[in-house]
Order: structure tokens, then sequence, then C-alpha cells
């Protein structure tokens, strides 16, 4: 059976690891390429990179940094942040990276997920969504968050999906820091409506969350960021945990 | 001892070499036939779309010298489904090492496409070694080979399909043991220490 999926996040800032990390037996817990060897050794199935890098300068060192990791760890994973060209895409493929993930670039040209899809195969590009419910419709947001637009978070998958997305990465921003669960109920929206599969990300606080994501939301795994940085949920635990309540993962 | 891994337009190259160097073998990445026939295990890798490899294969005539080659030869992912006959993505003649078809997964909400992520093995006849038994590995694809005499590994999805296969001197992989923690270093040490 396809085992579900437990993907810790990093952000990337000008080559290290930002946002407070306080990780046990780490010397430095800034080295991204210590950092995700550590997370695969626990059993995380795959890894999130998310560049928050403001200049093009900064962006220079990503390339070299995805080939330090590809060269280090040995299960999947995906980089994002600020991509938005097939241009910008080729070099963290061919530095290692299995796919890669697009938010606001789409939202500004839906095309290019077509693009990407074409150049690189949809099995390798995620389309990254920031949503907030407002007035009981969920808005896409671009920039980190910041900005609102006219597109609507299901309406915005099902087209990505039509594009050539070859998975949904969902962030309810409701939810998002803090720690009082997923999304539940657009998630098993979202399973109803796709054919891809969906990463949930955003409100990750007890290992009861997860259980919930996977049973009542129907996602097929499951992002976090700071409960597993800062050691609150160890990954072995996790998936004995969720293992005892019949959901499906790789031990 | 001499690794090939076959050199073309595949997107994995990288992370196998990758995965040879955490393993301390050395490789040579080629698309000259007398250097990937001279090798003693050969590694055709793939990720990729079927027909636009297959032209650039041909083109390059490796098509015949894959099909020629004694020694033992691992092919990974489309590698794998380019040495079947036929593949249903955008109707592709291939190899021709396996007598089998490459078919589309059907897209279901409770089976997503494509298949990604880890699953489990059932080993049937075959070269796999035994520990990795209803071990997960990690698979990303939309087509997949039907469970023939040649299979080695079963993995069930919304069908049973090959996730390894032999026949003589060809293995072969649906998942990418480039990826697989440590299950997949197992094979690819494995298959390394085949005669």
């Amino acid at each position: 059976m396809l085992t579900k999926r437990i993907i810790p996040c990093l952000d990337i800032k000008d080559g290290r690891t930002v946002k407070g990390i306080n990780f046990v037996n780490l010397r430095d817990a800034g080295d991204p390429v210590e950092l995700a060897s550590a997370y695969a050794e626990q059993g995380a199935d795959e890894l999130v990179f998310l560049d928050i890098s403001a200049t093009q300068e900064e962006r220079k060192t990503l390339s070299k940094l995805v080939k330090e990791i590809a060269l280090h760890i040995n299960i999947p994973f995906t980089v994002g942040g600020g991509i938005s060209s097939v241009h910008d895409v080729a070099p963290l493929l061919e530095a290692g990276a299995d796919k890669v993930s697009v938010n606001s670039s789409a939202v500004r040209k839906p095309e290019l997920i077509d693009d990407l899809s074409r150049a690189f195969g949809a099995q390798c590009i995620v389309l990254a969504v920031d949503a907030r419910k407002i007035d009981n419709a969920w808005i896409v947001h671009t920039h980190g968050g910041k900005n609102p637009t006219e597109k609507k978070l299901f309406s915005w998958v099902k087209e990505g999906q039509e594009r050539g997305a070859g998975e949904i990465l969902f962030t309810s921003m409701n939810h998002d820091g803090t720690k009082n669960g997923y999304a539940i109920d657009p998630l098993s929206k979202l399973y109803e409506l796709l054919t891809i599969p969906v990463i949930a990300s955003g409100g990750a606080g007890t290992m009861g969350h997860f259980a919930d994501v996977f049973t009542l939301g129907k996602a097929d795994a499951a992002l976090a960021a700071s409960v597993f940085h800062f050691g609150e949920i160890k990954i072995p635990e996790l998936k004995q945990f969720l293992s005892k309540h019949q959901i499906p993962v790789r031990l | 001892m001499k690794v090939a891994i076959i050199k073309y337009n595949a997107g994995n190259i990288q992370s196998v070499s990758y995965a040879l160097e955490r393993l301390n073998i050395t490789y040579h990445i080629t698309d000259k036939s007398e250097e990937i026939l001279s090798a003693e295990k050969v590694i055709f890798p793939g990720v990729g779309e079927a027909s636009t490899t297959m032209k650039y294969l041909k083109d390059k005539r490796l098509d015949d010298v894959i099909r020629n080659l004694k020694q033992p030869v691992l092919g990974i992912c489309l590698g794998m489904q380019l040495m079947c006959t036929h593949s249903e993505e955008n109707d592709t003649p291939c190899l021709g090492i396996f007598n089998e078809n490459v078919l589309q997964f059907k897209p279901d909400k409770n089976f997503k496409v494509p298949h990604m992520g880890w699953n489990q093995l059932t080993l049937t006849n075959g070269w796999l070694n035994p520990i990795l038994e209803n071990k997960e590995f990690y698979f990303v694809h939309s087509y997949y080979v039907p469970v023939n005499p040649f299979t080695s590994a079963i993995c069930q999805y919304s069908v049973p399909f090959s996730a390894a296969m032999k026949k003589d001197n060809f293995y072969a992989v649906q998942f990418h043991p480039e990826k697989s923690a440590r299950a997949g270093e197992q094979v690819l040490l494995d298959f390394l220490k085949l005669s």
C-alpha cells in the first residue's frame, strides 16, 4: 500500500537554514545539508527546501546548495522559492533536485505550469498554494501570503492540475503557525476534487493532528517545520503513532 | 569495478551517480558504445517522456548497444519501461528486451496519478535481496508494466504492477533505488555484486 508521507520543510536564506532551528545533536543548526541528513536518517519521506532569499545575488548560492544536498541525502527533495521560468528550473534539476515548487509566479502567469510540465514532466512540478479563508471563500495569496489575489483555492488547484502540475502543496494561512491542527475541511474537498497528490501544510502541533490530516483530511502527505525543528515531535515516534492508528507509513 | 551509467537526456543521471558516490563506487557517465560495452556493470537510468527519450537513444544508436549488452544491466524507472516492447506514453515502440507493454494508470481520487511516494514490495522469484520483502521504496510514475513472467517484485496500487523484473542479464526496477534510503542502497549494492 502507498504510505502517507511526512515532509519536514526547511527555510533557506543565502545558503543557510533560518527561522530558529533547535535540533538535537547538531553542532551547527544552520547547515541545511547536516539538517537534511539528520531528517533522512530519522525516516523523513521527503524534504522541502524553500529559498526565501530576497535578492538574485543571494539566490546564486542555491544550485550549489542543491548539489550538496543531492550528494548527501538518499531521499527525494523539492526546492521552491522565487522560481519564475524554465530557465530557473533547469539548473536546480540538473543539480539534483527531484521537484520544484512554484507559487506566486504561477498565479501571475499560469502558463508557467504548462511550460514547466512540458519541459520537465508533471512529476517534478509542485504547485504551492497559500490560501486564507475570508468570508467563506478560500482566497489565494502570493508573495509569502502578503498579497491577496482574485483566485480562489478550488478553481486554481483544478486549473493547476489541468495545466500539468504533478502535485499540490496547500498551506492554510488561517492555520499556519497556530499549532491547532491542519485545515481539514478544505483538504477533504481537495481530495474529492483532484486526481494528483496533495501535501497538507500549516497547523501541525501534535501527533494527533497528523493522524487527522491523513484520516479526515485525506491528504497524501503532511508538511511541517517548527514541530520538527524544535524536536517537539520526533519523526520515528510520529510514525509509530500513526502506524498504531492504522495509517500506512514507512517505518 | 567498471560501472557505466548510460548518458542520455534522463533526468536522474545525477541522482544515480550521487548514490554511487555515497556508496564509494566509482563510475563513469558515458554515451560511447565502446565504454558501455567494456563496462562490468551498466546502469540505464531514466526520468522523462518515453518518445523523446527513445528518439534520443536511436539518434545516438544507443538502442542497439543496450539491446545487445551481455553484462548485468540495471534499468531504472523510465529505463525499465523503455526495456519493454511498447509504451502507451505517446504510443512509443521501445527496446523490446522484455516482451511486455507499458500501460497508463487511470487517475482516480483514491489512486492519484502519478503514483508518487513510498510503497511496499512483495518479492516473487527474483534477484532482490530477501531482506527487502515488504520494505518501502520511492516510486514516481504514471505508467506501469503489468505483472508478467519476468516480474521479480510486485507492488500494489490501483492494480498490481511490476516493481522489478529480470530476464537473462537484464535487471530492472520501477522504483528509484537512488532515492529509496537504505533499502534502495541495498538494491544497488546487490546489483553491483552480480556476476
